[in-house]
């Protein structure tokens, strides 16, 4: 059978050939082909693995600035509350000044207001003396329109004097 | 007696790599069947007769009936020249160049001397050969010699050596371009493949030293599947059936049968010769092994062989028919012509896919082979069977 029967000729070209094929692809393609698919994939492996260093120092940051977030709203918190105890402070103090104030202010008007009554008393007492003394000059001069009650009024009056 | 997982296993890689073998007898008995297919159209003589006469009577004295077996012989054979078509009487051929060395000396001229057979040739040193009817070149006073010509297969070698190296440089020249960057152009149609062959042929095969073996089975890979492909395209300087020719398959497992006989280690002959077996079962196991040894290239050499040529002689089987139909009857003829011609695109597409496949199963094996010979620890070796 010629179909099963290797011919010398082709056997020799094909050997030629392919050991020729084996060693220039080998130097300048399967090598750098090689290399470069090797390189190219610890290439992508390195990124990758700085990727992951990346995100991992990303969530440090994170951290480290919630962190700071938490201190930055602990010192917001704690100023705010100095602020409400010293506005406290400050109200109860005028709270205070105010009130001292008012009690002197009071004081001095119930001094004021006594003063005013002592005054007006005094003014009634000396309205009442005058006219206690008006009143008894009318009723006198009327008792003492005839001379006898005069004269024994004056007697009388004279008594008591030297009783005194 | 118990007999041993290991010797267990032996017997069935062995049953394994026959049914391999067989499996793909069918295709290989089709070449012969054809030849027998083309007895058979001789043996058809009123209605052959019948037609030649007419033929006569139309004035194409000189046309031969249509001979299916010689067809596609001749298509997926061997030749010195390149045969395009036949007009008439008149063969349209390209010369290719005769190289013969006869008794040390080279006589080298152009095969279209012969005139298609029907003149001898007569060299410088004065060896005069001719060429018999079946296309073989013989000397005319019976000297032996040997035969190194250019032949149609010999060309589309080098045709194909030259797309490969300009393919395969002008890739590794964009991956150094590219460098650390995404593959483009045919870079990106390669690269799958590259990676394919390391990654699964390569690396499960051989271990942590295939990188020493890559070089040769991209090339082996590549080789196979282009020229497989190469084959299917009709037009010259392809067609030819390289890698259906049984000189080249065989050279081609040699060299997988030479490497893993050269890296071949300890352990790979201590398993085929003084296997973990009870002594009394050397006696059949260890020729059987040593069997395997010359058979695996073997397997690898018709393998491809009988697909590959099988590929090329079904087209051409349906193309056939055409012809034999439409010397029984022209209407029949092209009656058969479109079932043909839709059968026979058919087993095209198919053969995209075997070319694929051959290349890849040649692959695998040549490196389960270098393998299975190179590996460290005995008892592993177990797992490739």
């Amino acid at each position: 059978m010629e179909l099963l029967t290797p011919g010398l000729g082709l056997i020799f070209w094909t050997v030629l050939i392919f050991l020729l094929l084996v060693f220039l692809l080998g130097k300048f393609a399967w090598k750098p082909i090689m290399t470069m698919l090797n390189e190219r994939e610890r290439f992508i492996e390195d990124s990758l693995s700085k990727a992951e260093i990346a995100r991992q120092e990303m969530a440090l940051l994170t951290n480290e600035n919630e962190q700071l977030l938490k201190e930055a709203r602990a010192e917001r918190d704690r100023i705010l509350k100095e602020a409400k105890e010293l506005k406290d402070q400050i109200v109860n103090d005028a709270k205070g000044i105010a009130k001292s104030e008012g009690a002197k202010m009071i004081e001095k008007a119930k001094k004021e207001i006594d003063d005013q009554k002592n005054a007006a008393l005094a003014e009634v007492k000396n309205q009442v003396a005058t006219l206690s003394i008006e009143i008894a000059e009318k009723v006198l001069r009327k008792q003492f329109q005839d001379g006898d009650k005069q004269d024994a009024l004056v007697s009388e009056l004279l008594k008591e004097i030297k009783l005194n | 007696m118990i007999l041993s997982k290991d010797c267990l296993k032996k017997i069935t890689s062995i049953i394994l790599f026959s049914a391999f073998f067989f499996s793909y007898s069918p295709s290989f008995a089709q070449t012969f069947e054809l030849d027998s297919v083309s007895e058979e159209a001789h043996i058809l003589p009123p209605a052959e007769q019948e037609h030649a006469l007419t033929a006569q009577n139309a004035g194409h004295a000189d046309k031969e009936k249509f001979n299916a077996g010689e067809m596609i012989l001749e298509h997926i054979g061997d030749a010195h020249e390149w045969h395009i078509l036949t007009l008439g009487d008149h063969h349209v051929t390209v010369p290719l160049p005769v190289i013969l060395l006869n008794d040390g000396k080279l006589d080298v001229f152009m095969s279209g001397g012969f005139h298609h057979g029907e003149q001898d040739v007569t060299t410088k040193n004065g060896n005069t050969y001719r060429l018999n009817h079946k296309g073989k070149i013989e000397s005319v006073d019976g000297a032996s010699f040997y035969d190194f010509s250019i032949t149609k297969n010999v060309l589309t070698l080098f045709v194909s050596a030259i797309i490969l190296l300009f393919l395969f440089i002008g890739i590794a020249n964009s991956y150094i371009k590219n460098k650390n960057k995404a593959p483009n152009g045919m870079q990106a149609v390669v690269e799958p493949f590259v990676i394919f062959i390391r990654d699964e042929v390569a690396k499960p095969a051989i271990g942590a030293k295939y990188n020493r073996y890559m070089p040769f089975l991209l090339t082996i890979f590549f080789f196979i599947w282009i020229n497989n492909m190469l084959g299917l395209i009709p037009i010259i300087p392809f067609g030819a059936n390289l890698t259906g020719n049984i000189a080249v398959t065989m050279t081609l497992a040699m060299f997988t049968f030479i490497i893993s006989l050269v890296v071949s280690n300890k352990n790979y002959w201590a398993h085929i010769l003084a296997p973990d077996i009870p002594k009394s079962l050397y006696i059949l196991l260890v020729p059987i092994e040593i069997l395997g040894v010359f058979l695996k290239p073997f397997v690898l050499t018709l393998r491809l062989f009988a697909n590959m040529t099988a590929g090329h002689i079904i087209p051409l089987a349906f193309i056939s028919l055409i012809f034999i139909f439409a010397e029984m009857s022209p209407m029949a003829g092209y009656g058969v012509s479109v079932i043909s011609v839709g059968l026979s695109v058919f087993m095209k597409v198919l053969e995209l896919l075997v070319c694929f496949l051959q290349a890849y199963v040649f692959t695998l094996l040549s490196a389960m082979y270098i393998g299975m010979a190179t590996e460290e620890h005995s008892h592993d070796a177990h797992e490739h069977h």
